[in-house]
């Protein structure tokens, strides 16, 4: 990527490359405003905040916030703190994008190798199922898991990330798997290789690289979806955006902003963590959902 | 002998049958939780739906009744201001940044990922965060004035004028690094040789820029566009975690609308109606778009 900057041919002065930085550097203040607030402000006792210290180091530092967002605060109607949440979300993610993973890597591999009449179709309703409106599908979706008897809970969430995750995870093998050799796979079916002989032994071993985009992406909106975790779960079975929000919008008793921002970070850890640890498979994967190239 | 012939046969068949038959638990699933229910909640549209699914046909009358509603009013004028202000300064920033980390920027690696961050973030964390530093008894005004500027005020939260304006604020912190990143990407993969004979030309770099690079990011444009204008119309967790709403309707999207006419207002016949427009607003901007992708691959 950074081999081909236009600047080999744009040059820039002295003067203008001290305004280009720090414009730059302005605005990566903006961006980790917030994040900045959101530590600091979890790391100091109420008191502190209310006295209009918001923007300021505490001057008394305390993982109080952080343990009472943790265990002990007021979600709902109990005083669970936002620990069974989490563990509903790890629940409800793991299977969620194990699946749909799974289903989109064979998916991606019929509709590149062992193309038929009409798959193009066939792959434009799948994509176009990624960007519906979900309040199309709640009112059907909340009757049809109440029949199968998954209503209000995480099982029953796995069931609809799955469903919506696939078209995802379709495009992503597809679109990869139609930049790997066709030649190959025909000279494996000569040879008398079956479908999930090729299938294993040729394309999975370089499907790396795709599988950890859309493992990454699913997780990260799965774990981010908040629609689906508000419409189809109940109390004991909340995914960790939903409670967040309880918990910051609960309108009893004192606002203890300082454990709304511990939630709010503990809620955004796993997947801030994904990406810092495995950025570049992020940005791939954003770009990959936007401009299917 | 026979019978090996007929076997055979049913291992060409297999074989020719199986990539469907992988494929199709996917079709499956696809037609029905997604077209089937589409057309469900159209069909729901066109009854008198109240709390339950109900299944007597009234003609357009939701339709009717849902714009003459002034909450619907509301989220429509709203989804309007928000969703033209959120595309324009998200292009525009993002556009800037994009040529400004363009030229060569030492530790480039390190801002891009700064900026690109909120990505990962759910909407309900970045609603939270923003929501308490917006709050006028907490946040920004009460950070200036104790800071000695005692007159300082800032209540856009609170202010049912402005309050849409402080989900585009947050929406744009969250989404803008991202259409830095589709910018940039798009800058990359301009071919240099055009550039540097413009500029033996005698044309500046301003010039350069305006005349040359910016009309060749138009397929960057049209991706951020189409990104960008279906996650406004889709836009509900932001609003719920930032203003829910409120003050008042003052943010009422039609996402909102939608779920609360239809699970705690039971009218659900209109929230089908408002979800239906919400499919064919979104279909209009991702149909040719899908369609013109498809075919350019063939």
């Amino acid at each position: 990527m950074a081999s081909n900057a236009s600047s080999q041919v744009v040059r820039t002065g002295a003067g203008s490359r001290f305004v280009i930085y720090t414009l730059l550097a302005i605005f990566c203040l903006y961006y980790l405003l917030p994040l900045y607030v959101m530590v600091v402000n979890s790391l100091k006792p109420l008191s502190e905040i209310q006295a209009g210290g918001m923007m300021s180091l505490p001057s008394e530092w305390t993982i109080a916030p952080w343990a009472s967002a943790w265990s002990t605060a007021q979600i709902g109607v109990a005083a669970t703190g936002l620990k069974p949440y989490f563990l509903n979300s790890i629940l409800m993610v793991v299977p969620a994008v194990a699946i749909s993973t799974v289903l989109g890597a064979l998916n991606g591999y019929v509709l590149t190798k062992w193309r038929f009449r009409g798959d193009t179709i066939v792959f434009g309703l799948l994509l176009f199922g990624c960007f519906i409106p979900f309040q199309m599908v709640l009112i059907p979706m909340a009757r049809m898991l109440g029949l199968m008897g998954l209503a209000g809970t995480v099982p029953g969430l796995v069931f609809v990330h799955l469903v919506y995750g696939i078209g995802f995870s379709t495009l992503y093998f597809r679109n990869y798997y139609q930049q790997f050799p066709t030649e190959l796979v025909r000279a494996a079916m000569i040879d008398g290789a079956g479908f999930f002989t090729i299938f294993r032994r040729i394309m999975l071993p370089s499907s790396g690289p795709i599988a950890v985009v859309c493992i990454i992406w699913q997780f990260t909106n799965i774990w981010n979806d908040f629609l689906f975790g508000a419409s189809f779960s109940d109390f004991d079975s909340q995914p960790m955006t939903v409670a967040l929000n309880n918990l910051v919008q609960s309108s009893t008793g004192v606002k203890e902003y300082n454990v709304h921002f511990a939630g709010a970070i503990m809620a955004a850890l796993p997947t801030l963590l994904v990406y810092v640890v495995a950025g570049r498979y992020f940005v791939r994967g954003l770009m990959a959902g936007s401009v299917k190239g | 002998m026979s019978s090996n012939v007929t076997s055979r046969r049913a291992d060409d068949w297999l074989r020719d049958a199986l990539p469907k038959i992988v494929l199709s638990p996917s079709l499956a699933i696809v037609l029905v939780f997604v077209y089937g229910f589409i057309l469900f909640t159209f069909y729901l549209s066109f009854t008198d739906s109240r709390i339950l699914p109900s299944y007597g046909l009234v003609g357009w009358e939701n339709y009717w009744k849902l714009f003459s509603l002034r909450a619907w009013g509301i989220a429509i004028d709203n989804v309007l201001i928000f969703g033209s202000l959120y595309i324009i300064i998200c292009c525009a920033l993002g556009l800037a940044l994009a040529i400004l980390l363009d030229q060569k920027i030492r530790a480039e690696g390190f801002i891009r990922t700064v900026y690109l961050y909120p990505m990962a973030l759910s909407f309900i964390v970045t609603g939270t965060a923003w929501k308490w530093f917006l709050d006028p008894g907490i946040g920004l005004q009460a950070v200036v004035q104790s800071w000695g500027w005692e007159s300082f005020t800032f209540e856009w939260i609170k202010d049912r004028e402005m309050a849409i304006y402080t989900i585009v604020i947050a929406a744009v912190w969250q989404t803008s690094g991202f259409v830095m990143a589709m910018f940039l990407a798009g800058l990359r993969g301009i071919d240099n040789e055009v550039l540097k004979a413009a500029q033996i030309d005698g044309a500046s770099n301003w010039a350069l820029y305006r005349r040359i690079v910016i009309p060749q990011l138009r397929p960057a444009f049209m991706s951020a566009f189409v990104v960008l204008a279906h996650m406004a119309i889709k836009s509900y967790d932001l609003v719920i975690a930032l203003t829910g709403g409120g003050p008042g309707t003052a943010t009422e999207l039609p996402a909102t609308f939608m779920y609360s006419y239809t699970f705690t207002r039971n009218q659900m016949g209109i929230g089908a109606a408002s979800a239906t427009i919400m499919l064919m607003s979104i279909a209009a901007i991702m149909v040719p778009y899908i369609w013109s992708e498809l075919r350019e691959k063939k």
